[in-house]
């Protein structure tokens, strides 16, 4: 790690004049940064560490939507009563997120600040058409937050605050496991609303998370997994790797989307 | 250099630490705390779970700083008053759930967290729940015994050593 | 009714109580006063030539102490193979200079160039971002098949990349030629064994320091035996004679054979320490460990199996090429030879067998022992051989292997590959696993699979290994560069408590409790009177250290030798005490009695008047009660057994899951039952790792794509059942003391062909008849899409 100075914000305006400084970093819950600055991948001069501003944390029900804190940890929307009853889905989701280590510590802002195209909470979030809202006021629509690998609509030093998730009628996510990493090597997450699917993959693709229109048609005509046979995704601009080809993931979509579906009853 | 204060095993505690001072870093360089073991820079191999407010952590992966006033407790503070083994660290020895040793106390301080959440875990449950702790020595079935054995001990009953 | 101390009792380990509160200490928790931190850099490409180097920014940054490269160590000796095979043309082997760094040429990813000491290890991270460093880049051969072709050359020394070829049993080869030409049917398998990283949790690590007063120097460092160590270092390395060298193994945190070895890094921070007058310390990330620590197995083989009409075996052909890595790592070269072709008979009765191996240079990481070492391959290529013979012959592949078996008694079993079988009952470990895995039930398992869209699969193997390692004149014969014999020291202290002094090395098998075992039920007292110290040459006789499963078959034997002694000249002692004969004196639960009468002595006077001689046989025997021995052991030990397993596919993912495992092994003697069954716990867990998990893999560029963690999938509690293990049908082995054959490595031996045949057995009705491990998803899905297409 290089050397940095660390700042302890205790609210969100200070966090704001902190991120003014252009080689500072937010710190949230560390699963991701701290690994990447092991590794001397960055070199913020400053870490402004967000884990002191209450603001930004904590899960509450806002105009029939899940209102979820940036810096609200994985187990704690896992272990939500509100979100087990409203989206279990998405509890279901931040339960199988790396271990509880990484639970106890890593948070929603993070993971979606970070954008990995294996996460697993870039898939709900695009799949529930959640919407971002962040500390220049900006309220972001999850269709236009994600714009591909690593990358995402957020301007220079501005901070997620939190996240409003639409409730579904109903909704799954199926993760399948890189077995190394445990994360997503494909993972899908469906959820049916009146009158509209969608259909969220991570992991799979090289341009990020991203929607699939075809199961989403199939779906919103006919909520079943046998829906959506004859409904392939293409190998084209799939990732391919060690743990596997374009195709592999291609086909694990569609077989991780007729899980979802089943498990979303 | 700036200074940190915590808990540490019901002691306070301080030091002077770095900003990119790790909390694994500064038990093991600043307290001398070496029962807690670093096994990886990918923060995936739990060898250094402590516990930080009573849940558990890798503390690899997080910076001292960021425990200011924490309550920490570590594989050092887990034995009984009198300096006996715990519950869980006994049921370690009963069933034979360490070799090495060096995955062992990240093990247990993983398993104390389960078990303060859940009393009654299926095999399953422990399985899955040390999905953060890589043990290389065992194979888990005599850590998984282990715990299980634990979880029944705090739970008032007797369990069979083999 | 177990016994409850002694051998035979499942004693608990009383190393636990330290490793539990956090009171172990392992190497880099050794911290000496004035201590300076070593950062290697690495090389990042995995061929090339150093252009050029610069080293002085580096040299003049903030708490930076000194700053060396290869030219810093002329003089200094490269780091020394322990093993020279012949090739079949009687000429050594190839043996390149493996230089402690970079000597102008970089031969793989991790290849150390530049090291940097200084006051903190962030300091040296730093520093080594001011060297300026140019590689004129090569292209890599990482490829065996490609090594072999020449092209690309990583050693001068060989142009052919080729270490050795080797041919055993020389003089069969035209024999089992003709065999397999006129056989009914001859099997023929392609595999792969994949390579693999240890991966000890405990990531390598030496602290060096130098007493500039008594011109010594001590180095704490990560091994299995530091007497080993010492030897090499001194002689070969660093010549400093071993009496001003003293290396420490102290609590070390899993091997597996990765810390058999002696390594550059270890050798240049005892160097270092006297050079900067200030103790070293360097400890391996995980990132280093993965493209420094000697990785494992990595052959690629060709086998061929000929049988006559009732499916008897007749002859087997197999040629191999063996993965040397980069260099050779100090015991690579006996891997895929004596280890492995010596092996190639396995539980069976093969009249005749041929094998051609040729090692070849390749720009990876140094390929040496892994848990097995040799003897997973050999094992895997047979069992997967005969599985598919059985499915081409049509006959029951249990049945099959039992018609082949050596029998019981046929022992001593000579073998065509050199080796001589003691003792041993295959029937027996193979019946009693196929009832405890109630393979009866198995039709209804799978049609219950099935009924859930899985496809289930029985899968069995035998083993055997050759452990216990080794007859120090047969190896030497074979091209060791060493003895394999091993030491003990037993010394009864005035008050009648133990020490033993061993030079087998405990890095989690439970020396401490097991030896102690021993000894307390040979002298008749209690454990807790009996220590058990290991691991420092400054302590300890002699030793050779643990690996191939022989701290208690050889180990074990020296310790039992000392005791013998000491018995014998306590006996003496209790004689004169109680004016008998010595004939007449018989020594029981710790009592010596004269025979017939009641006149007895306790061990405790016995032993104290060895140390207070007043009332004394003076003349016959020396005050005093501590014995050494050295016990070369007449033969390798053979355990055996028989492994069946049952797997679950997931035809839509590819995905394999292990339903059950049960282990029958024939361990000979068991002492602790409780650390022998943790034994095979852990190495199945390794074995089931290399069949549908771990791979370590490279580009063609030479870079290492499963560098961590992230990319190389180690197996987690959730992806392993609880085992069934078995040791009750045992043949003790018949020629040391114990008559224990070795428990160590047995398990990662026969779990990973038991696998992949259960897997196969899964697909076969999909026309599936083979993947190459390890069975990853991904692979077992195309390989049912192949089948169908
Ligand atoms: C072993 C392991 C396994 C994992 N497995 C999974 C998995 O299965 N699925 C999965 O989805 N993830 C997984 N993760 C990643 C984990 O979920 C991380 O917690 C998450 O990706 C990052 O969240 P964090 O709070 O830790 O963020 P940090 O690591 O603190 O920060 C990550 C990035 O986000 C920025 N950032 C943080 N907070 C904000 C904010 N509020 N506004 C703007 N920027 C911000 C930081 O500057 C940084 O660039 C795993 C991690 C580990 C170590
Ligand atoms: S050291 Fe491996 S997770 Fe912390
Ligand atoms: S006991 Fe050795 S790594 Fe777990």
């Amino acid at each position: 790690m290089y050397a940095f100075d660390y700042a302890r914000p205790a609210s969100l305006a200070e966090a704001i004049e902190a991120m003014k400084d252009e080689d500072a970093k937010a710190l949230a819950g560390g699963q991701t940064l701290i690994p990447t600055l092991k590794q001397r991948l960055a070199s913020p001069t400053t870490l402004v560490d967000l884990n002191g501003i209450a603001e930004i944390k904590g899960i509450c029900l806002k105009d029939g939507m899940v209102a979820i804190g940036a810096g609200t940890r994985h187990a704690e929307v896992a272990d939500s009563a509100d979100v087990q009853r409203l989206i279990p889905a998405l509890a279901h989701l931040a339960a199988h997120i790396g271990d509880p280590q990484v639970r106890n510590r890593g948070t929603l802002g993070g993971s979606l600040a970070n954008n990995d195209p294996s996460a697993c909470y870039p898939a709900a979030v695009l799949g529930l058409g959640a919407t971002v809202h962040t500390s220049a006021g900006r309220a972001i629509a999850a269709d236009d937050y994600f714009q591909g690998m690593f990358e995402t609509a957020l301007g220079e030093g501005e901070l997620i605050t939190s996240v409003d998730f639409p409730v579904p009628e109903k909704a799954a996510y199926m993760k399948f496991v890189q077995p190394a990493s445990r994360f997503a090597l494909t993972g899908v997450f469906v959820a049916k609303f009146l009158g509209a699917v969608r259909v969220a993959v991570t992991g799979a693709s090289e341009s990020g998370v991203f929607r699939w229109p075809e199961a989403e048609k199939a779906l919103s005509a006919n909520f079943s997994a046998g829906a959506l046979d004859g409904v392939a995704l293409g190998a084209d601009g799939m990732i391919g790797d060690l743990h596997g080809t374009p195709e592999y993931r291609a086909h694990l979509a569609g077989v991780m989307a007729r899980r979802a579906v089943t498990a979303a009853g | 250099m700036t200074k940190v204060s915590m808990t540490v095993n019901g002691k306070a505690v301080s030091g002077d630490v770095e900003g990119r001072t790790l909390l694994v870093q500064f038990l093991r360089e600043g307290l001398g705390l070496t029962g807690t073991h670093v096994g990886c820079d990918t923060s995936q191999c739990g060898a250094c779970v402590v516990h930080v407010n009573g849940e558990s952590v890798k503390a690899c992966t997080i910076f001292a700083l960021g425990c200011e006033g924490a309550e920490v407790r570590t594989i050092e503070g887990m034995a009984n008053a009198d300096g006996s083994l715990g519950v869980i660290q006994a049921a370690f020895q009963e069933h034979h759930g360490l070799q090495c040793g060096f995955c062992t106390p990240g093990m247990v301080m993983s398993a104390a967290d389960l078990l303060s959440r859940n009393q009654n875990p299926t095999e399953r449950d422990v399985r899955e729940w040390l999905e953060g702790n890589i043990c290389r020595c065992t194979g888990y079935h005599n850590i998984v015994k282990s715990i299980m054995a634990a979880a029944a001990t705090l739970r008032g009953e007797q369990v069979a050593a083999e | 009714m177990p016994k409850d101390h002694g051998i035979g009792a499942s004693s608990k380990r009383r190393e636990d109580v330290r490793f539990l509160t956090g009171k172990g200490q392992y190497t880099d928790d050794i911290n000496r006063p004035g201590q300076a931190f070593c950062y290697f850099l690495r090389s990042n490409v995995a061929h090339g030539t150093i252009t050029s180097l610069d080293v002085s920014a580096a040299r003049d940054a903030k708490g930076v102490v000194g700053v060396f490269t290869s030219k810093d160590l002329e003089g200094l000796g490269g780091i020394p193979c322990g093993w020279e095979v012949t090739d079949k043309d009687g000429a050594p082997m190839k043996e390149p200079k493996h230089p402690i760094l970079a000597e102008g040429k970089v031969r793989h990813v991790g290849d150390p160039i530049v090291a940097i000491i200084a006051d903190s290890l962030a300091a040296g991270r730093d520093a080594a971002e001011l060297v300026e460093l140019e590689i004129d880049e090569l292209p890599a051969v990482v490829d065996m098949r490609e090594a072999i072709k020449g092209g690309t050359v990583l050693h001068d020394v060989a142009p052919d990349n080729i270490c050795y070829d080797w041919e055993f049993v020389a003089e069969n080869k035209a024999a089992v030629d003709e065999a397999i030409r006129n056989a009914h049917h001859v099997t023929t398998l392609e595999l792969v064994n994949n390579r693999l990283v240890p991966n000890a949790m405990e990531p390598r690590a030496a602290v060096g320091e130098y007493d500039a007063g008594r011109d010594e120097y001590t180095l704490w460092t990560t091994s299995q035996n530091p007497h080993v160590i010492r030897l090499l270092m001194g002689a070969f390395v660093l010549s400093i004679p071993e009496h001003k060298l003293r290396v420490v193994a102290p609590d070390v945190g899993g091997g597996f054979g990765s810390k058999i070895y002696h390594y550059a890094e270890e050798a240049f921070i005892t160097w270092v320490s006297k050079r900067v007058g200030r103790p070293v310390k360097w400890n391996a990330d995980r990132s280093e460990a993965f493209m420094s620590d000697a990785h494992g197995r990595d052959h690629v083989t060709k086998v061929e199996l000929a049988m006559d009409q009732e499916g008897n075996f007749l002859a087997l052909r197999s040629s191999t090429l063996a993965n040397m890595g980069a260099y050779l790592s100090t015991f690579a070269p006996c891997i895929p030879t004596w280890l492995h072709g010596t092996l190639l008979a396995g539980n069976y009765k093969t009249p005749l067998i041929f094998t051609n191996v040729k090692a070849v240079f390749t720009n990876t990481v140094p390929v040496d022992a892994y848990r097995g070492a040799g003897r997973p391959e050999a094992t895997y290529q047979l069992e997967r051989t005969i599985d598919k013979a059985a499915r081409e012959m049509g006959i029951d592949p249990v049945e099959l292997r039992r018609r082949n078996f050596v029998k019981p008694d046929q022992y001593p079993y000579q073998t065509p590959v050199a080796v001589i079988y003691d003792t041993g009952n295959y029937d027996a470990t193979l019946d009693k696993a196929l009832e405890l895995a109630d393979v009866r039930g198995f039709a209804e398992r799978k049609a219950d699979s099935a009924a859930r869209g899985k496809l289930r699969g029985l899968g069995i193997a035998n083993y055997i290994e050759a452990c216990g390692i080794a007859p120090s004149s047969l190896v030497g014969a074979l091209g060791a560069r060493a003895g394999l014999y091993e030491a003990a020291t037993v010394r009864v202290n005035p008050t009648g408590n133990v020490s033993v002094f061993t030079g087998s090395h405990s890095h989690g098998q439970g020396h401490e409790t097991t030896f102690a075992q021993v000894v307390a039920d040979m002298l008749g007292c209690e454990e807790a009177n009996v220590d058990i110290v290991h691991g420092d040459t400054s302590r300890i006789p002699f030793g050779m250290g643990t690996y191939g499963s022989r701290s208690l078959a050889v180990g074990g034997s020296a310790i039992v030798k000392s005791v013998e002694k000491i018995i014998t000249k306590a006996k003496k002692i209790a004689a004169h005490l109680l004016e008998a004969s010595e004939a007449d004196i018989t020594f029981a639960n710790g009592q010596f009695t004269v025979a017939g009468t009641d006149k007895a002595i306790d061990w405790g006077s016995v032993a104290l008047t060895a140390y207070v001689p007043h009332k004394y046989p003076i003349d016959d025997v020396e005050p005093g009660l501590e014995e050494t021995s050295f016990y070369d052991p007449a033969n390798f030990t053979y355990p055996a057994g028989t492994y069946v397993c049952e797997v679950e596919v997931d035809p839509d993912t590819g995905v394999v899951e292990v339903q059950s495992f049960v282990a029958a092994d024939d361990f000979g003697n068991v002492v602790n039952p409780m650390i022998v069954e943790g034994q095979v716990h852990g190495g199945l867990a390794q074995g089931i790792g290399q069949a549908i998990l771990e791979g370590c893999s490279y580009d063609e560029n030479g870079q290492l794509l499963s560098a961590s963690y992230m990319d190389y999938a180690m197996p987690r509690a959730a992806d392993l059942p609880m085992f069934v293990v078995d040791h009750s049908c045992n043949t003790p082995c018949t020629h040391n003391p114990l008559g224990v054959k070795g428990c160590g490595e047995a398990g990662a031996i026969g779990s990973p062909p038991a696998i992949v045949n259960a897997v196969i057995d899964a697909l076969s009705a999909h026309g599936v008849t083979h993947i190459d491990m390890p069975l990853t998803p991904r692979r077992v899905w195309e390989a049912i899409r192949a089948a169908r297409n």
